[in-house]
This record gives structure tokens, sequence and C-alpha cells, in this order.
């Protein structure tokens, strides 16, 4: 409860921020809708040749662009700059600060700066996604409803848990915001279905980059192709990536010894 | 001319040292430049094994060496100077740069071409590993291979001082994001980066063939493909030199322009 509240703080103090530079969401506007119809015209351009890719259809593809969007919109909006503050403030020492404050650090950390703006990627994922439920003429039961809102979360924690991994690094290299990069390059391969890849690549895009359960498992969930394996493997992968993450943020946090001192 | 000589030598030998200190985020840049021809092929050679064999010239051996070889000549094309030039030009970098009394972009070439002397031997036993797994088929000639130096030492020039030149709008403008979003939508379509330019539409490839895109990356693969005809490839290779010179015009105008206004933010 008391993390809600120092969430909806940082939250407020994030839009008080913001609102400073209004022309900001019309750029953040621009480059969303650039974006989508760069993704929509590549997916036009591939579906003038054919009508499944890897056993997708082109609406099914749709709605994989919009959990593309919804779920990377999640990762700009908390995930990647709190964390990327904090490989930052590691190496300039001013993490200190962040520890000295009466509760605790990974939380804190986590989610100390919010990019509003990238609510524009959420919004028009969900409007992409409805736009692809539509023309799929799938009626989306409750059962699925549910379902996809669990896969959505559940890919948002663990890519959440594998970028705090990378992050954690920091505590040992200094120059990792180069990793991120690496991961949002590598998400770029989450707008395509994990079935297109050959086994090596699907391999390493759910086991080592888990990419995967952010992008495809979510859109299965709602276009009706979730099997029960992936359903729990999914679920079992969060847990596990959760105490991992934590694990592994503790033993770094004892190698930090502040860099401004 | 050997004052030149002399200065390239002492930037490749300052850089390189830099480069090796930092090689592991040289290589985190590598994976970037790996994976999206990587998908590109993979979503190309689906889409022809799905047609029973070919997407319009392509067939799916055909599709992995087109993108194998745009992986390599995009790693030799390619450059992070429009990331580089704002930060440099926020945080009032560029002002020790302007004391030395040559012009700054001899200091960005010998840069980029050092750091692609550390990564270009692990980029090729990619390709070689790559080309292993997607088994490409591609016809060489020895009068492409001739062309294709040229063709490629062409496409990097224009590619640097095009990219170079639209760095600079960071004088004018400390949002360049949006700016260099609408550029790499353009690379992305016109250069040959998402699809070979035979599989757009007719008046897309025209576009293809008046803007410098095309020349940059995709013109050198198809070169060295075979994709050619000679006359195709000496047409090409005036259009390189066109855009070479515009973009010589491009670098002094904006240069110039952009210095005067400069006021080392930050410092």
């Amino acid at each position: 409860m008391n993390y809600l509240r120092l969430f909806g703080v940082y939250f407020r103090l994030s839009v008080m921020n913001e609102l400073a530079y209004r022309v900001n969401f019309y750029i953040q506007l621009f480059q969303s809708v650039v974006e989508l119809a760069t993704a929509l015209t590549g997916l036009a351009v591939i579906f003038s040749y054919t009508s499944t890719l890897a056993g997708w259809t082109a609406n099914e593809m749709l709605a994989l662009v919009g959990v593309y969007f919804i779920t990377g919109g999640m990762i700009g909006l908390v995930i990647r700059p709190s964390l990327e503050q904090f490989i930052a403030s590691v190496r300039d020492g001013t993490f200190d600060f962040t520890l000295v404050k009466p509760e605790d650090a990974q939380f804190l950390m986590s989610f100390q700066i919010v990019n509003i703006w990238k609510l524009i990627d959420i919004v028009m994922g969900f409007a992409v996604l409805t736009t692809a439920l539509i023309r799929l003429g799938s009626k989306v039961g409750a059962g699925q409803a549910v379902g996809f809102g669990i896969m959505l979360l559940t890919g948002t924690i663990i890519i959440y848990c594998f970028w705090l991994v990378l992050a954690t690094l920091s505590f040992w290299f200094v120059r990792v915001e180069n990793i991120l990069v690496i991961f949002q390059s590598m998400y770029e391969a989450g707008r395509w279905p994990i079935s297109l890849y050959p086994g090596w690549l699907r391999f390493a895009l759910t086991f080592v980059v888990p990419i995967a359960f952010a992008t495809t498992v979510p859109a299965q969930a709602l276009t009706g192709h979730l099997t029960l394996e992936t359903l729990i493997g999914a679920l079992t992968a969060a847990a596990v990536l959760s105490v991992v993450s934590r694990f592994v943020w503790r033993i770094g946090l004892r190698r930090y010894s502040g860099a401004s001192a | 001319m050997r004052d030149f000589a002399v200065l390239y030598l002492q930037q490749f030998k300052t850089t390189f040292a830099s480069m090796l200190q930092y090689r592991a985020s040289l290589f985190i840049w590598m994976i970037s430049a790996v994976l999206e021809p990587l998908i590109y092929l993979i979503v190309w050679s689906t889409v022809s094994v799905s047609r029973g064999g070919s997407v319009g010239d392509y067939t799916a051996g055909q599709f992995a060496a087109y993108f194998i070889v745009f992986m390599l000549v995009n790693q030799v094309t390619y450059t992070w100077i429009m990331y580089e030039y704002e930060y440099r030009i926020r945080e009032g970098l560029l002002s020790p740069a302007l004391l030395r009394p040559v012009h700054p972009i001899h200091a960005d070439i010998a840069e980029n071409i050092s750091s692609k002397l550390v990564t270009m031997p692990v980029m090729i036993l990619i390709a070689g590993g790559l080309a292993l797994i997607f088994k490409p088929t591609a016809s060489f000639q020895v009068w492409t291979i001739f062309a294709f130096i040229p063709a490629l030492v062409l496409a990097f020039l224009i590619r640097f001082l095009i990219e170079w030149t639209l760095a600079q709008s960071a004088f004018w403008t400390t949002r360049v994001s949006a700016f260099n979003q609408v550029y790499f939508v353009l690379v992305l379509f016109l250069s040959g980066q998402i699809a070979p330019l035979s599989l757009f539409p007719r008046a897309i490839q025209v576009l293809a063939n008046i803007l410098p895109f095309r020349w940059m990356i995709g013109f050198p693969v198809e070169l060295i493909l075979g994709r050619l005809t000679p006359i195709q490839a000496l047409t090409g290779i005036a259009a390189q030199v066109f855009w070479l010179f515009v973009s010589l015009g491009l670098v002094r105008v904006v240069w110039r322009a952009g210095i005067r206004i400069y006021s080392a933010v930050g410092a």
C-alpha cells in the first residue's frame, strides 16, 4: 500500500516535470505515430506476398503489433527510464541518496522516473489491438480477456526482472548502459511471432532473453492459441525470475561502495 | 597531403586504443547490427518457402545472400554520429574540437574507421556462421567484385557525409530524436533494409533511385550479388558520385551556419 502511494508520488512528480515541457507530448506523439506507421507498412509489404507468416494471419500479426506497443510502452514508461537513471547514479555515486531513504532501494530505484508520454504508445497499442480483434471477428470471451491480462502482466514482470538483473550488473561493471541497448534492439525481435524463428533463436528469445513472453504469449492468449504448457511456463518463469533478480540485486548491493565517497 | 596522412595516422592510433578499451560496448552495438538483417532474412525466407520457393526474383537462398551481404555493407557504412553530436553539443564537448587547426570531421572519420577495424573481423565471422545456417546462394563475377570496391567506398562517404550533416541539426534544436527517427524510417524502406528494393512497387523504386538512401547501402549489395547489368552499375556509381558532391556541399554550408550559432551549451 505504501509502495502504491510512493509510486503515486513519483508519478505526480513526473507529470509536473513533464507538463513544463508540453512540446514533448507532440514530439512523442509524432514519434509513436511514425513508429506505428512503419510497423504497419512493413507488414503491408510482407503480406502483399503472402497470406500467413509462420502460421499467423495478417490480422493476428496486427494484434501482435498492438501487444508489442503495449509492452514496449510499459517498458518505456517506467522500467527503462528508471533503470537508466539507476545505472547513471551508480556511476556518479548519487545512488547513495537512494540508499539512505527508509524504503526498499530496489523499489525506489525501479520506479523513480515515469516517462508519461509513453502512455501514448500504450493507448495506441490498445487501439491497434482492438482494431485487430474487430477485423478477426472473434468474440473475446471473459476467459480470454482475463488470460490476456494475466499474460501481459506476467510478460511485463519477466521483462522487468530481466532488466533489473542487467542493470544490477552496474555494481560490477561501470559501463553497462550499452547492455540495455542490446535488450532494446533484441526487443525488436518481439514484433514477430516467436514461431517464425529457427529453433536456436526461438530458444534464445524464450530462455536467454525472454522476449517471447512479453509479446507472442499475450497475443496468443487473445487469439486463442495459448497452450496450457505455455501458460504454466510463463507463470513459472515470472516467479523464478522475480526470486533470482532479487537475489542478484542483494548480492550486487553488497558490492556498492559509493563512487563519490 | 602528407600532413593529412600524419593526422589520420595519429587519430587512428588514439581512437584505436580507446576502441580497444571499450570493445565490450562495440560488440554490444554489433548485436543490433546483426539482429535486424537476421530478422528480415528469416521473415523473407519464410515467405518464399511458403510460396513454394521464391518471392519476386529472390529465392530463399538468395534472400540469405542478400541480407548477409547487406549486414556487412551496413557495417562498413553505418555511423553513430547523429547520436553523438547531440550529446557533444548539449554537453559543450565540441569546444575543444573547435580549437584544433583542422576540420573536426576528420577526427570523426578516423574514429569511425578505426572502430570498424576492430569490429569487422567479428562481423565477418558472424556472417560466415549465418552463411552456414542459412545456406545463401549467389553467383559472383569478377567484374562485380572490382566494381563493388569503389561502390562501397562511395557508399561509406555519402552516408558518412549525409549523416554528419544531419547531426549538425543539433546546433539548432536539442530535440533531434524525432528528426533522426524520420531519417531512419526512410533508410529502412528506401535503402533496401527491410526488403530488396525490387520487391517494392514501381513508384517506390523510382523514389529510391532519386533519393540517396539506396546508394548508401542497397546498391553495393545488389552489385556484388550480380543483380545489376554493367550499365546499371555504371549509372549507379555515377549517382553515387553525384551524391558525394551534393553531400560535400551540404557539409560545408551546414557546418558554417551551425558553428556561427553554437554557443557551447553547458560550458
